[in-house]
């Protein structure tokens, strides 16, 4: 029983560092190639290695601009206690970045104390973010890997412009937007359910709750099994896959022994990317048709015989 | 039978933890064992008194029947079958039927030599469930305050109970659950992708290998956790998810009972300000 689990590597092999496969013609330089550092620390749990990295063009200018946004909800958040330091960091959890009030419905130039600041900040994480994307996409095809990465993030992507984009120009208000700030976006979650009549009535909702705690399910039920055939070298994932070895038989034989089903060591991928990416997909869904297509969840259901009728 | 093609040669007798060679069998797929014998037992128990729960109450739609605990006056005690009591058995087979699989699945990693990861990932979610039905009720004094099983009644359950303190969101340890549970899905996201970019990698282009997939990863992020490493970040995210859950719900009540908005007014009140 109390055998040797590999929670964590005993033995750290140090070697020169690993500086990546080649990269096309017309590719800029890795960066930090003179810098990599080791850390023995992450080496306990897996690589001990840190760097190098490709910034490149797109990966530049997306740290540019979102550390310009997260400025500019620091600068906000600071003039909001009148540059006093000790103050910012006692209210930090308090302090919010708002979106423009509803006066100035879907406005695209608000006075910046009128929520201008949020609509600029919203810009800059949006460019932030999109260029991140382009940098995901890039850098999987100039490896010669699929572009899977990509195609998850992107899922992401839609929830984060359906909360701060599509919806509030949907309803013609940026003031249905996601404030930023710890408490205050907390305070919006809060009264987004109650004001659309109990969100979890939402089907869509439903949904998306299933996937995150099925993305949780699935990462502990294979991250458990991989560990547990790590003895047989179950982790090099990709040779199990293309070349069935013990450790997969015994992974997928636990499965169909316990529950009467396994999955092979390729399509537990494919149900964990359709689990992670679902979960945000129906997230952006539910969100997006709450207060323009249903102003009262609770409503919807005793129509649709799902709630009992008040 | 539904042998797959490797499966014969895995099919030992061993392992087991308790009956000796006695139920060490298969049906069909499944492995029975001593546990197997139990969680069948439990589990069909358990769904017999769901369906005639059901029956007596005043719906079959599926997503309104409600098995509701004992009412707050029975307290700890025994309640009568018709008023808590169908709950109360329903539960014990519940975490009888949850304790057997776990030993099951014991059972069966012995069997293929494999580690005990998963019925130790497992038991936390079984210490979650008994958490919520069992040690806060029995903490706050009344089975009253489990959770009733029915689709969306439970939803309802979570609903009020968070609104009972106020913005729920603002319990600390339900912040770093929140926060776990969204990391997993985020990190499983990219594992999933990363696997499966590198085995379908597109018309004419060969299957890749790890180093390309720490490659991207350092391209990326400009750090490669490795094949070992996500699997072992993958299960501890996962497993913090739900023990963070059961702090955030265990704490709700017997350690605090004002609404959780409040209980950040100690930050502002540390002495560090000056």
């Amino acid at each position: 029983m109390a055998g040797y689990q590999n929670i964590f590597t005993q033995v750290q092999v140090r070697g020169p560092a690993e500086l990546g496969v080649p990269l096309p013609k017309g590719s800029l330089e890795r960066d930090g190639e003179g810098f990599i550092g080791i850390s023995r620390l992450m080496g306990k749990i897996g690589n001990a290695q840190i760097g190098p990295i490709y910034l490149g063009w797109t990966g530049t200018a997306s740290l540019a601009f979102g550390f310009l946004a997260l400025f500019i909800i620091g600068m906000n958040m600071f003039a909001s206690v009148d540059y006093n330091i000790v103050e910012f960091i006692r209210q930090l959890p308090w302090l919010t970045l708002n979106p423009p009030p509803p006066e100035q419905g879907f406005n695209m130039l608000p006075p910046l104390d009128q929520g201008g600041w949020f609509v600029i900040t919203g810009f800059f994480f949006t460019a932030s973010v999109i260029l991140w994307w382009v940098r995901t996409y890039n850098r999987a095809r100039a490896l010669g890997l699929g572009t899977h990465v990509a195609w998850a993030f992107a899922s992401a992507i839609w929830l984060f412009l359906v909360l701060g984009f599509i919806r509030p120009m949907l309803m013609g208000s940026w003031s249905e937007a996601v404030p930023y700030g710890i408490f205050s976006h907390l305070d919006w979650t809060n009264s987004f359910s109650i004001t659309y009549g109990n969100l979890f009535y939402n089907p869509f909702h439903c949904l998306s709750i299933v996937f995150l705690y099925g993305s949780a399910l699935l990462f502990a039920m294979h991250g458990a099994t991989i560990l547990a055939v790590s003895r047989y070298g179950g982790e090099r994932e990709i040779e199990q896959i293309t070349d069935r070895g013990t450790a997969s038989e015994r992974a997928a034989l636990f499965w169909r022994w316990t529950m009467g089903f396994n999955a092979s060591m390729e399509s537990i991928h494919r149900w964990a990317w359709w689990f992670a990416v679902l979960t945000t997909l129906t997230g952006g869904i539910g969100i997006l048709l709450t207060g323009t297509v249903v102003s009262d969840w609770y409503g919807w259901a005793e129509v649709h015989n799902y709630a009992p009728p008040r | 039978m539904a042998l797959l093609s490797f499966e014969r040669k895995y099919r030992v007798r061993g392992g087991t933890l308790v009956g000796g060679d006695l139920f060490d069998f298969w049906v069909g797929p499944f492995y029975v064992g001593f546990f197997g014998v139990t969680a069948l037992f439990f589990s069909a128990l358990g769904t017999a008194l769901i369906l005639y729960s059901a029956a007596i109450g005043p719906t079959w739609n599926v997503w309104l029947i409600d098995i509701r605990p004992p009412a707050e006056s029975y307290g700890l005690g025994l309640a009568p079958m018709k008023e808590g009591g169908l709950w109360q058995i329903i539960t014990i087979c519940a975490v009888g039927a949850f304790s057997s699989w776990a030993l099951r699945e014991v059972e069966i990693a012995r069997k293929l030599g494999m580690g005990l990861h998963v019925p130790v990932a497992f038991s936390f979610a079984i210490l979650a469930y008994v958490t919520l039905q069992v040690f806060r009720p029995v903490l706050m004094g009344s089975w009253s305050h489990a959770f009733p099983y029915g689709i969306f009644t439970h939803l309802d359950w979570v609903s009020n109970v968070g609104y009972q303190y106020i913005n729920f969101h603002y319990n600390p340890a339900h912040m770093v659950a929140v926060t776990f549970f969204f990391t997993t899905t985020f990190a499983l996201a990219l594992h999933g992708s990363l696997i499966l970019s590198a085995t379908n990698p597109g018309q004419g282009e060969v299957v890749k290998t790890p180093e390309h997939e720490d490659t991207f990863f350092r391209d990326i992020l400009g750090y490669s956790i490795g094949t070992l490493g996500i699997h072992r970040l993958g299960l501890f995210l996962a497993l913090s998810a739900v023990f963070w859950s059961a702090v955030c719900i265990v704490i709700s009540g017997p350690v605090w009972s004002l609404g959780w908005p409040e209980w950040w007014d100690m930050w502002l009140k540390l002495p560090i300000w000056g």
